[in-house]
Parts: C-alpha cells; structure tokens; sequence
C-alpha cells in the first residue's frame, strides 16, 4: 500500500530554508511501522533524511517524534492505524519542547539535566554493607514496576502543555523519576526530595492535562506520578505553597459546604494579608463585576451537607499509605 | 422529552451563570427535560484537585453521586468538561476494580446508598449525538451562522485520556464540537492548540504560564480568523475569557475574541435571543457577534 510521508526537514547549514516539510510517497505492507518507512525513505529515497532509531522494538525510546500531531515511538506504531477512506497520510515532526539539531533529531540534553536534576538513584542512610543486598519485599516494590518501565523516550516531554510555555518546568519525565525514589522503600531522603520538588518549576506547576499520560508508550502515567508527589508532600507538611495551599482550601470548601466557594478559593490560597497578590486579583474582580460574574460572596451549603462530612470523616482519616 | 438527571457543576452555579441559564433555554429546545432535584445534594466532583489530596476520598464522593442517579433510573447529564472528566475517571477506576468498589459502598452503606457501576456521566455534547441525534439538533437550527468562523476548545478531561473516556468506542466524541460548528452553518477554524490546556488549573499556582497559555490559544485562533471560540468547559471559558485581557496585556496585542459556551452556540443557532443566551454576561465582549447577528436576516 502507498502511504505518504510529510516530514518536517530543518538543516542548521542549510543556506535557503531552515525549516520546510518534503513529501515522500513510498510503498510499505500492512504490517509496516512509520519508522519502516522512514527507514525505507533514508535508504531509498533521500540520504539526507536524519533521524534516530535503534532497538525498533519500542525498548530504547530512540524514535519518539510527533505524528500526526500526537508524540508517539515511530516503531511501535503501525502506518495502518492512520488509514482513512483508503488513503495513508502521515505529519512527522520532531518531538516537541526539545531543539532540533536536524530533521527529526532533538537535543536531549535539557531532558537528561532536568532527570539528574532529581538525583534518580537511591540515597539510603543505611547502605549494604560490602557483599551485602538492601532487600525490598516483592510486594513493596511491584507498584513501583510501572513507573519503572519508562525508557526516557521523551514523548511526555514532547507533548507536555507547560513546557510550551516555560521551559524551565521539571516536567513529566523527571518529575515521575522523582515519585520512582520517594516511593521507594530503601531510599530514606524522601523529606529532602519533596522539598526540591516543591520549589517553582516543580511538581505543582503541572496542569494535570494529561497529555503525558495519553501519549506515554509504555504507562508509565507521569501525571498520576505527580498527583501522588503531591499527595505524599502535604502529608509531609510541606504546605507552604500557593499549590498546596489551593489544594487545602479547595478540599476544605468541599467539606464544609459539599461545593466549590469560587469567592474564597483565591482569597484563602493567597492568604488574606497577602496584599501584593490581592492586589493582582483587582483587575479580574473589576471585570467579573462588570458582567456580572462574581460567585456568590455568601457561599450556602448543599442540602445534604452532613452526608458528604460524614463520608470525609470517614475516608480522609484513611491515610493513603506510601505503598 | 427525553429525561436526564442534571448534574450542573459548581462552575455554572457559580462564576458561570450565563452557562447554566443558557442551558436550560436550550435543553428544553432539545426535548432534553433536566431534572434538577435528585443531585441538589450531590457534591463537586473534587475537579482533580481533591484527588491530589486523597483520590480515594475523590472517588468515594463521586460514587455517591452515581448511586444517587442510580436510585432515580435517569441517565446522567453534565455541563462541565472537568466534571465529565472526573467522573469518568472515578467511575472507570470504580467499574473495573471490583474490591475497591466494594470497599467504598461499604463507606456509603451508612448514607443508604449503594453504587452497582451501572452510571455512565454523560456532557451535553455527548448527549446531543448519542441520545438526541444530530440530525434531530440540526433540525431545530433555525438561523443560519453562515459568515462567522469559530474555534472549538474542549478541554483536557473530555479528551483525555482516551482510554477512560472510551473514544474508540464512540468516535463522534473526537470530533463533536466541530461537527457542531459545522452543523450551525458557520466556517470551523480548526487549530491544534483545540485541546491543549486552557491553564485554569495553574491560575492561582503560577499566573503567569496559566496566561501565556490563554495568549497562546486565543491569538492562534484569532490569527486563523476565528470570530469566536465555542468551548464545553465552563473552567476554560473562565481563564480564556477572564485572563484574555491579562494575556492581551502579556503579548502586547489586543485579542478581543469572544469564548461562547457550547448552549450559548446551540441557541444561537436556534434564533434564541442572545440576551437570553446571556451573552452579555462576558468579560470579552460579544457585541461583535450580536451586531451581525442583528443585521443577518
């Protein structure tokens, strides 16, 4: 079957366009990878086509770009999946987020800092001592074997919606590096983890957009890494954040009312003698009180308020244990 | 009138009242008959951020309300992206996890309330292709949209993650929003930021990306010539709209474009009357599009 590859081309020594997508149309079966073709395309077709693949059996994380808008590994990825009315058409790019030396080649070096940044290997007080195991219970461990299956192929990093607009966000990949440590039984430097993480441009700049979650090949679920970094830095009291901040008053609004006091939520989180950021709330009050969008300044509580405190006595209590 | 049990948000009870007004003017358009009473006392859905803190208590809480909607044999309606999301999620964890639902039923026992699974939440613009029919919502169009270009903006939790949100299964649900648009005569202006981020999530954490995103979104659709975005998520339409002048301010450019919710969209399609639709309750003006809309026959 004829299947048609639009690949964005960028070649730094190039003296007319730096950028610009050449379209290759190359015949491939049923069962063809996009990374087939690409290869097929390299060896056939055009020389100067770079890109980087190695194991294509989705283990290495060599070839993760961006097709069809979406990042995904180019050899765990069937051209077939793309058919529509009979016809193939594939957008590669270069995975996101990441500059592009050539083609479809990026630089991973701002991805490997950013993993170093979290210090991913274990740091235990009580090291075995010479010819000796730090031993981890099976059960103790095996929650951690999705979290463990990441092959650093930067897909989440590719897709990842903060990182568009600031790259010095952690970001997913590090960030559930991060949980892969402090979920770990034999490390004992979870407090001073969750205080790094905890600073800007750590775990709660996260939009929970769960784009990294959609587009990880191997499930690793980056945003639930991160939901869980910041459920286990509260319980730790690290609470002095505008993040977990939020989270309480929006917990606690929840539970006295059974509904979202939409008035109080930024007045709580910031903290009412907080001025210069109150101050930053004037305009947008300004404007909600031209049209009318202020939420009620006398928040009322839900009919059956009791039966949802009830449940939160009951539930909260239960301490999510650090499986 | 087909029956739902209507599931409104906090949102639209809240800083969003053109959505829940403009819905009811719609619904009942539709044939859709919202009853209001068996989830007065059902509480928000947590939003993903009560799960930060305890996801099993964001699931417990959830499930209430599906045994509440149970108990009335109705189908389940929301307004909300977020809400949708959430629950699906909770109601995905709780379906395919027979001891962790047990385990919560065993916390709701004492409120009388029992969840079998059997829930499944449903937004409106799912509801319009999968209980009503398309076909039957074009019916009802009664002005043509013709000559404006509008930008869908969904929202994460009604497009991610796929799998829970069982998109395979339902197709119309990748694209609804655009065949919505389509359906009301106006040109869609498609654009890849339509499911990215709005940043509402990150507004009071750090401003600043949350801004750059409402920026990044509304000028890329402006630039492609949308008149308005049209989104299902009352958060989104709260940070495109509210923080569109902060993200004017940012850019240093004016944006000034107008972010419909999905029934302020539907009713204008059906001659409802914009004041009606409350779209003078936004913080973009709209006056643009009532003016045309005025001068349309």
């Amino acid at each position: 079957m004829k299947v048609e590859y639009k690949v964005k081309r960028y070649n730094p020594e190039s003296d007319v366009a730096l950028e610009s997508f050449d379209t290759y149309v190359v015949e491939l079966d049923q069962a063809a990878t996009v990374l087939d073709g690409l290869i097929k395309i390299r060896e056939e077709v055009d020389n100067t086509l770079t890109l980087r693949c190695s194991c294509r059996s989705a283990i290495c994380g060599s070839c993760a770009m961006r097709i069809n808008g979406q990042a995904m590994l180019a050899c765990n990825t069937k051209v077939s999946d793309f058919e529509e009315n009979g016809n193939i058409k594939l957008l590669v790019e270069p995975p996101g987020n990441m500059p592009v030396i050539k083609d479809l080649v990026v630089d991973f070096v701002p991805f490997w800092s950013k993993v170093k940044s979290v210090d991913p290997w274990l740091k235990s007080s009580h090291p075995p001592k010479y010819m000796e195991e730090h031993i981890a219970s099976n059960e103790s461990m095996l929650h951690l074997s999705g979290v463990m299956g990441c092959i650093m192929c930067g897909a989440c990093v590719s897709d990842c919606t903060v990182l568009e607009v600031d790259k010095s966000f952690l970001g997913p990949a590090a960030l559930a590096k991060a949980y892969r440590f402090v979920s770990d039984p034999r490390d004992d430097s979870t407090k001073f983890r969750l205080k790094a993480l905890e600073k800007p441009s750590g775990m709660w700049d996260c939009t929970r957009c769960m784009q990294c979650v959609e587009v990880c090949p191997k499930g690793v679920d980056p945003m639930g890494r991160i939901m869980k970094l910041r459920d286990f830095a509260i319980q730790d009291g690290y609470k002095n954040t505008y993040g977990a901040k939020h989270t309480a008053v929006f917990t606690d609004s929840v539970k006295n009312t059974g509904w979202l006091n939409e008035f109080q939520l930024p007045l709580r989180t910031f903290g009412i003698f907080n001025v210069f950021k109150l101050l930053g709330l004037l305009p947008i009050l300004l404007d909600a009180l031209v049209s009318r969008k202020v939420p009620p300044v006398f928040h009322h509580k839900l009919p059956s308020v009791s039966s949802i405190q009830r449940i939160f006595k009951k539930v909260d209590l239960q301490i999510t244990k650090r499986e | 009138m087909k029956k739902f049990a209507f599931y409104p948000g906090c949102v639209s009870r809240g800083a969003c009242p053109e959505l829940f007004d403009s819905t009811l003017t719609v619904c009942e358009r539709l044939g859709i008959e919202l009853i209001h009473e068996p989830l007065e006392g059902a509480s928000c859905t947590g939003a993903g951020v009560l799960q930060e803190k305890n996801q099993k208590l964001g699931d417990t809480l959830n499930a209430r309300t599906f045994a509440m909607v149970e108990k009335t044999g109705l189908p389940l309606l929301t307004i909300c992206s977020t809400c949708q999301g959430v629950m699906a999620q909770a109601n995905y964890r709780l379906r395919s996890d027979k001891n962790y639902l047990d385990e919560i039923n065993r916390d709701l026992a004492d409120e009388n309330l029992q969840y079998s699974g059997s829930v499944e939440p449903k937004h409106l613009l799912w509801v319009l292709f999968e209980d009503i029919g398309v076909d039957y919502v074009k019916s009802q169009f009664t002005r043509s949209l013709e000559g404006f270009k509008f930008a869908p903006f969904y929202g994460c939790y009604i497009v991610r993650p796929s799998d829970v949100l069982a998109l395979d299964v339902n197709p119309d649900r990748k694209n609804s929003l655009e065949q919505i648009i389509e359906a009301t005569g106006a040109e869609l202006v498609d654009f890849p930021g339509k499911t990215a981020c709005c940043g509402f999530p990150i507004l009071l954490i750090n401003e600043t990306n949350s801004t750059k995103m409402v920026g990044n979104h509304t000028l890329s659709a402006k630039r492609k010539g949308a008149d308005a975005m049209v989104t299902p998520c009352p958060l989104c339409h709260l940070n495109l709209d509210g923080y569109q002048p902060s993200a004017s301010l940012l850019r240093r450019e004016k944006i000034n474009l107008p972010i419909l919710h999905l029934p302020q969209l539907l009713g204008l399609a059906m001659g409802i009357e914009p004041t009606e639709l409350k779209l003078n309750r936004h913080i973009v003006s709209t006056k643009k599009i009532i003016s045309t809309l005025s001068v349309t026959p």
